[in-house]
């Protein structure tokens, strides 16, 4: 199959949706979690349903700022704050008490004070950084060509665009936080999207040595001969995070359909954006010889 | 009777498989109506003493307890002096945290960007109000004289502190019964306790605990033998922290509470049920998805698969790896990415198939396929190498979740490399020359 002949509608797809993460993110920005703000999160254990506004109108005071309370299963509800000073945790559970009537319990309660998010952003952009050379490195290395590996880190960051673009279409409809977990999924899809990544280039790589023949030749033959292995693997990877989303808790439902997106692109960005990749760049090397 | 070399493997890989079952079943098995308990490794051979439960540690978010991030004042001292500080630091709150007397607590240092911070893990402890109190504290001790000179009673600081202290205690006074703190000091404390009782019978010497006036009591008399007690309004509990701020010494940095995480033992034993629920069912349908694909080459990777759930499950085990949810988020994923080297074979073997007999076409597809199963996972393990950071790197994440999830998930790499190569290679040799024969 011709699979290169195409490769402008790939890049247009992929320029879609990232674009539409861009202008997400530009109109909207990311809704980020206590992790990265400061704030706390509380999740209670109620006796029955209460009036969530009248809860927050109860709970604010000028030390406490109610960002939202969710209900996140039967009968527990998760409140976000502003950084609480120890004596008002307790405040909190009193109103609570009042409006059911009943002992609430508290679940999990988490304090991050405003100074740990810089942090953590930091150590996430050196943990990419850190990372990406890393495989770029090795990439080149075992394809002996630094082509291959700056296709597969340009690929790579493909999907971290469409994992950060789709969190701030998520944030805004449906009220998802970025948090630590989130920046786990990031860096767990860039080594998911560069090991699809190198199944596609070893075809290309064995070709090469044994056929030979154009790059768009190769590159056609390479994706047809592991199209189906793509899929099939990532059928794998999808029934397990599926299952995680819908059966695995609250915790770590976001978490899991952050893998999910990063995995769907990381199929689609191997033969369809780091093969294409490729592809233009020996054309454009070809050009500027013979120019 | 004369054993193939795969077949011989395959027999080393089944007592594997069994030892990896034992340790990875529960401790305790209801069989038929009884219950069959695993007895537990207590080995003795001569000094050496071999002692394994086979427990599998959680993490904080399932097991329940608090974690506590402090950051260190660090602006009234220099920056020479800062590592010696943080040693010590940590070194007291170690103290504390095991005066405390919990079991199994984590006391870190991070140092990023100038600011030095410590952070603390105590399984099964909810109230992190007073485990935040207690930790806290500076605590540092001082006797001083008060002046007479001035009616306002002005304070004159001795160069008796907490740091001469030989040991704090719990004590009642035996007129109230109200709990006092019974202190007994160094050598060279008790001489400036003589000293400083001499010098003020009849007035008062204040006792101050970071700043704030504890207690003053009337000097009756010079006090020798430096045993002292410090009587206050205070409760039991209050005693008790005090006891141990003062023999675990005062904090050579003041620090603050930045980060305090805490989760019920309750919400943790649902996620863990959750967490397996969602794992059975995400593992049926990939065995199920593999038979369906490949058919009989699909039994053999379910059985490989099966064996890889069984050996990781075993090394958490003996390592031992503390499982936290993101972590059984990690060994999840790997189950999936488990049977990638399986799949990579397969489809090789099936365009191999056409061109030369089976059992070369499957040797055949084994090497091919090695090239790309081997580029492909060294990438994910650098990944989780960077993730796990085993070398605390102070650039790079040094805590819990992230750490947790790169540990299970690079194990889950490596383990699925020698049960995707290893054990299934073995089992398709001996399958598919019997099919032969």
């Amino acid at each position: 199959m011709n699979w290169m002949k195409y490769r402008i509608v790939y890049f247009l797809i992929s320029a879609t949706v990232i674009g539409a993460g861009i202008f997400a993110y530009l109109k909207w920005g990311l809704s980020l979690g206590i992790d990265f703000k400061g704030g706390a999160l509380i999740e209670y254990q109620v006796g029955k349903d209460f009036s969530t506004e009248e809860a927050i109108k109860k709970i604010e005071n000028p030390s406490i700022e109610v960002h939202s309370i969710q209900k996140a299963g039967e009968n527990t509800y998760l409140i976000r704050t502003n950084p609480l000073n120890p004596s008002y945790r307790e405040n909190i559970r009193v109103v609570l008490n009042e409006l059911t009537g009943e002992d609430a319990q508290e679940l999990r309660f988490e304090n991050v004070g405003p100074s740990i998010g810089p942090d953590l952003i930091k150590k996430t952009i050196y943990a990419i950084a850190i990372a990406s050379s890393a495989i770029l490195l090795w990439v080149a290395f075992q394809f002996k060509s630094f082509k291959f590996g700056v296709s597969a880190v340009l690929a790579m960051l493909h999907d971290s665009l469409v994992l950060l673009g789709s969190f701030a279409i998520l944030g805004h409809f449906f009220g998802v936080e970025i948090d630590f977990l989130f920046v786990t999924a990031m860096l767990t899809i860039l080594s998911f999207s560069v090991h699809d990544t190198i199944v596609v280039y070893d075809r290309v790589r064995e070709t090469r040595k044994k056929v030979g023949g154009s790059t768009i030749e190769m590159a056609n033959m390479a994706i047809s001969q592991t199209m189906v292995r793509s899929l099939n693997n990532s059928f794998t990877i999808i029934f397990m995070l599926v299952a995680l989303i819908l059966l695995g808790g609250t915790t770590v439902k976001w978490f899991a359909v952050a893998l999910l997106i990063g995995t769907i692109s990381g199929t689609y960005s191997s033969p369809f954006v780091a093969v294409p990749l490729l592809v233009v760049w020996e054309e454009l090397q070809r050009k500027i010889k013979r120019a | 009777m004369h054993l193939s070399s795969p077949a011989k493997k395959l027999i080393v890989i089944f007592i594997l498989f069994l030892g990896a079952l034992f340790i990875s079943l529960p401790q305790k098995i209801p069989f038929f109506g009884r219950e069959v308990v695993r007895p537990n490794l207590d080995i003795k051979i001569g000094r050496f003493e071999i002692k394994k439960s086979f427990d599998l540690r959680l993490g904080l978010d399932l097991a329940g307890g608090s974690h506590l991030v402090f950051e260190a004042d660090t602006s009234k001292i220099s920056s020479d002096k800062m590592k010696d500080a943080v040693v010590s630091l940590k070194e007291v709150v170690e103290k504390r945290v095991n005066l405390f007397g919990i079991s199994e607590p984590v006391v870190q240092t991070s140092s990023f960007g100038g600011k030095e911070r410590i952070i603390v893990e105590l399984p099964g402890i909810q109230n992190t109000q007073q485990a935040a109190e207690l930790i806290g504290r500076t605590a540092q001790l001082v006797f001083a004289e008060v002046s007479e000179a001035t009616s306002s009673g002005e304070l004159k600081i001795t160069d008796l502190t907490g740091a001469d202290l030989e040991r704090a205690a719990v004590d009642f006074d035996q007129t109230t019964g109200k709990p006092v703190v019974a202190l007994q000091f160094t050598k060279e404390g008790g001489g400036k306790f003589e000293k400083i009782t001499e010098k003020n019978i009849g007035k008062a010497v204040a006792i101050l605990l970071d700043t704030e006036i504890i207690s003053a009591p009337i000097v009756q008399e010079k006090i020798s033998g430096g045993n002292a007690i410090i009587s206050g309004d205070f409760t039991t509990e209050e005693v008790k922290k005090l006891v141990i701020q003062l023999n675990a010494g005062a904090l050579p940095l003041p620090i603050g509470l930045v980060e305090e995480r805490v989760v019920q033992a309750t919400l943790g034993t649902e996620s863990v049920a959750q967490s397996v629920k969602a794992g059975l069912v995400g593992l049926t349908m990939v065995l199920a998805f593999m038979v369906l694909s490949y058919g009989r080459l699909g039994v053999v990777s379910a059985v490989g698969l099966i064996i890889f759930g069984i050996l990781t499950l075993a090394l958490y085990k003996l390592i031992p790896v503390v499982l936290t949810l993101p972590g059984i988020a990690g060994f999840l994923l790997s189950v999936g990415m488990a049977v990638d080297s399986n799949i990579l074979i397969f489809e090789r073997f099936k365009e191999e198939k056409g061109k030369r007999p089976v059992a070369d076409a499957l040797e055949v597809s084994f090497g091919r396929a090695w090239d790309s199963i081997r580029d492909a996972n060294i990438a994910t393990l650098v990944t989780a190498f960077i993730l796990a950071n085993p070398f605390d790197w102070d650039f790079l994440h040094t805590s819990g979740p992230v750490r947790g999830f790169a540990i299970t998930l690079a194990l889950g790499v490596a383990i699925s490399l020698f049960t995707g190569i290893v054990v299934s290679r073995n089992l398709l040799r001996v399958f598919v020359r019997e099919k032969k024969a």
